[in-house]
């Protein structure tokens, strides 16, 4: 009696889940098997050549994919993290702001609907040797630099835009500050603790959930930059990079160069799918442990929720 | 003898710990709203100058100024003539309005076997769901790239807009987070009652679960709107074929002097999607708190 509807239930999950298996096939589980074949080949679109291990020796020797992944580490020691505690401290802002705090709200959320293009293609302007922001410095005296000019300073530039952006995160750490049992600051205030007491040992061990969950999605996000990157390179250096054009990605000198622009230069650029494919296995293999480390947290969480 | 002398300094201290006390309280107040009133400066700031620049003339845009000296409104006009903003729009309309539709078509019904049915692999089919959701697009690029170039496809935004047919891995497991909050007794009631799971679905989850649909699709038809990478990969070098997204990263190349008109063309691509928002303001933020809150 148990066992047959639970049966019948098992073949109608598998008929409503069928287009989504269907897409998972054909557009994640033969795309995979795909990119480890063709990792061992030479393939450009129009002649596949196996070449057994000669791709993965080449890793080796290609100076850009370790450029690329050191700015992707500068990505994840400097830019998350910063986002995080920007993004903390502005909901912090938040819920003690009591008149207008609908208004800020909307403020502070509205440059995450900004098109990533467009407030990227705003920034390099914003921030050009002449542009509005060096004007202001002027001001205050101080001679700003060539920001999406100089590889000094290009990845702070995107940090800066990372952080006008925060608006997701910031949303996720209000609703987290907001439920906060009132009680426990309370009880802290008898105490005797402080601001900054209470925000340590009652503010932060509560939310630590969300604030893991933002950081691990941060470093997921950080793997895959790509468009912020690609579109600082192009935009500053004025070139037009349709097929064909000649551009050097990571302008200037390679500083903005990720490890998915870099595949995708060498895929749909340079058509060196076999090797693109190798970048792609290092890509997957990083996010996964990535993306596993996610998944516990997340799987912690389903627990409390259950 | 000591009460008469500890009342009379007792009550002397009292008003001026309270006094103390509301000073410090308009202080803060003070203090907190100046600060945000700061930061709301910080993140209006950019938008405020694009716009400035993008009334500015050409020669005026390239030197130093803040305000400009003549309001060149023709600007936006000019964006137009000079380059296929219109075409662009079209294309982007087409790609984020199919897109979302086929993704809810797909979407909802896997979600709703994901939260409401139970058979065995649930939990492996969900993290599954999770895993394909936190992957780069960019690892599994080339071999889904070879399937559209062998279908012919490549040079238009198909590739992009049919497989969400196939449903989408962040939608589902959002809808998904929502339909679980759905007390059973509802679904059971409607088994009861002889429903279908197409009926029940129709009848009982989809009116239910509005408000998560609702920011599901949104986030969608943004996520399509402003995406950059699949179009990159697919449209080609014809500009009709192009999104905005596409476009205005590539307008400054073609305009190289002129970062009035490209300002200005960054501001007609941000404009709608500021004005939805205003409309649909709580949806946004609701959705985006349903996404971050599981953790």
């Amino acid at each position: 009696m148990s066992v047959r509807p639970k049966r019948r239930e098992g073949l109608r999950a598998l008929l409503w889940l069928s287009p989504w298996i269907a897409g998972f096939s054909i557009f994640f589980v033969y795309p995979l098997l795909s990119t480890v074949y063709f990792s061992f080949t030479r393939y450009d679109l129009f002649t596949l050549e196996f070449v057994g291990l000669d791709n993965w020796r080449y890793l080796l020797q290609d100076e850009r994919v370790w450029i690329s992944a050191g700015n992707t580490l500068w990505l994840v020691v400097f830019m998350v993290p910063a986002q995080v505690i920007f993004s903390l401290g502005v909901a912090q802002l938040l819920t003690k702001v009591k008149a207008g705090a609908g208004f800020f709200r909307t403020v502070f959320y509205l440059p995450t609907l900004v098109p990533m293009v467009a407030g990227t293609v705003a920034f390099v302007f914003l921030l050009n040797p002449v542009g509005p922001v060096n004007q202001l410095l002027s001001w205050a005296g101080i001679a700003g630099p060539d920001w999406f000019g100089d590889a000094a300073w290009s990845k702070p530039s995107l940090t800066t835009l990372a952080l006008w952006g925060c608006g997701n995160t910031m949303v996720i750490f209000l609703a987290a500050l907001l439920d906060v049992p009132k009680h426990l600051y309370e009880a802290a205030a008898i105490d005797g603790a402080g601001a900054w007491r209470q925000f340590r040992s009652v503010t932060l061990p509560t939310i630590s959930p969300v604030l893991m969950f933002s950081a691990v999605t941060g470093v997921i996000y950080a793997l895959q930059y790509f468009t912020q990157a690609m579109i600082a390179s192009r935009v500053a250096s004025g070139a037009t990079d349709s097929a064909g054009s000649v551009f050097t990605p990571g302008y200037p000198d390679q500083s903005l160069l990720t490890l998915p622009q870099w595949l995708f230069h060498v895929g749909f650029r340079d058509f060196s799918m076999g090797y693109a494919c190798v970048l792609a296995l290092l890509l997957f293999g990083t996010s996964m442990i990535f993306t596993l480390i996610l998944l516990r947290q997340f799987r912690k969480g389903e627990e409390v929720l259950s | 003898m000591s009460t008469t002398l500890t009342a009379p300094r007792h009550t002397r201290a009292l008003p001026s710990t309270r006094v103390r006390a509301r000073r410090r309280r308009i202080l803060s107040w003070i203090a907190t709203h100046a600060l945000a009133v700061a930061v709301a400066v910080m993140f209006l700031g950019p938008l405020v100058l694009v716009a400035l620049t993008a009334l500015m003339s050409d020669e005026q845009a390239l030197t130093n100024n803040l305000w400009p000296e003549s309001w060149q409104w023709s600007n936006f006009a000019d964006v137009f003539a000079r380059s296929h903003l219109l075409g662009w729009t079209l294309n982007t309309l087409m790609y984020a309005g199919l897109g979302t539709l086929f993704m809810l078509v797909s979407s909802v019904p896997v979600a709703y076997a994901l939260a409401r049915l139970r058979f065995r692999g649930r939990r492996l089919a969900f993290l599954l769901v999770v895993t394909t959701m936190m992957l780069p697009p960019q690892v599994v690029a080339v071999p889904v790239y070879l399937i559209w170039a062998r279908a012919g496809l490549t040079d238009t935004l198909w590739p992009l807009i049919l497989p969400m047919l196939l449903g989408d891995a962040f939608s589902i497991f959002l809808l998904r987070q929502f339909l679980i909050t759905i007390p059973r007794e509802y679904t059971d009631a409607a088994r009861v009652d002889g429903c279908t799971d197409f009926r029940t679905l129709v009848r009982v989850i989809i009116p239910m679960a509005r408000p998560a649909i609702a920011a599901v699709a949104l986030f969608q038809f943004f996520y399509c709107w402003n995406d950059y990478y699949g179009p990159l990969l697919y449209t080609g070098i014809n500009q009709d074929n192009w999104t905005l997204s596409l476009g205005l990263a590539t307008f400054k190349a073609f305009h190289s002097v002129q970062w009035n008109l490209t300002m200005a063309a960054t501001l007609l691509v941000t404009a709608p999607v500021l004005i939805v928002f205003f409309f649909a303001q709580k949806v946004f933020i609701e959705g985006v708190t349903l996404t971050g809150v599981k953790g």
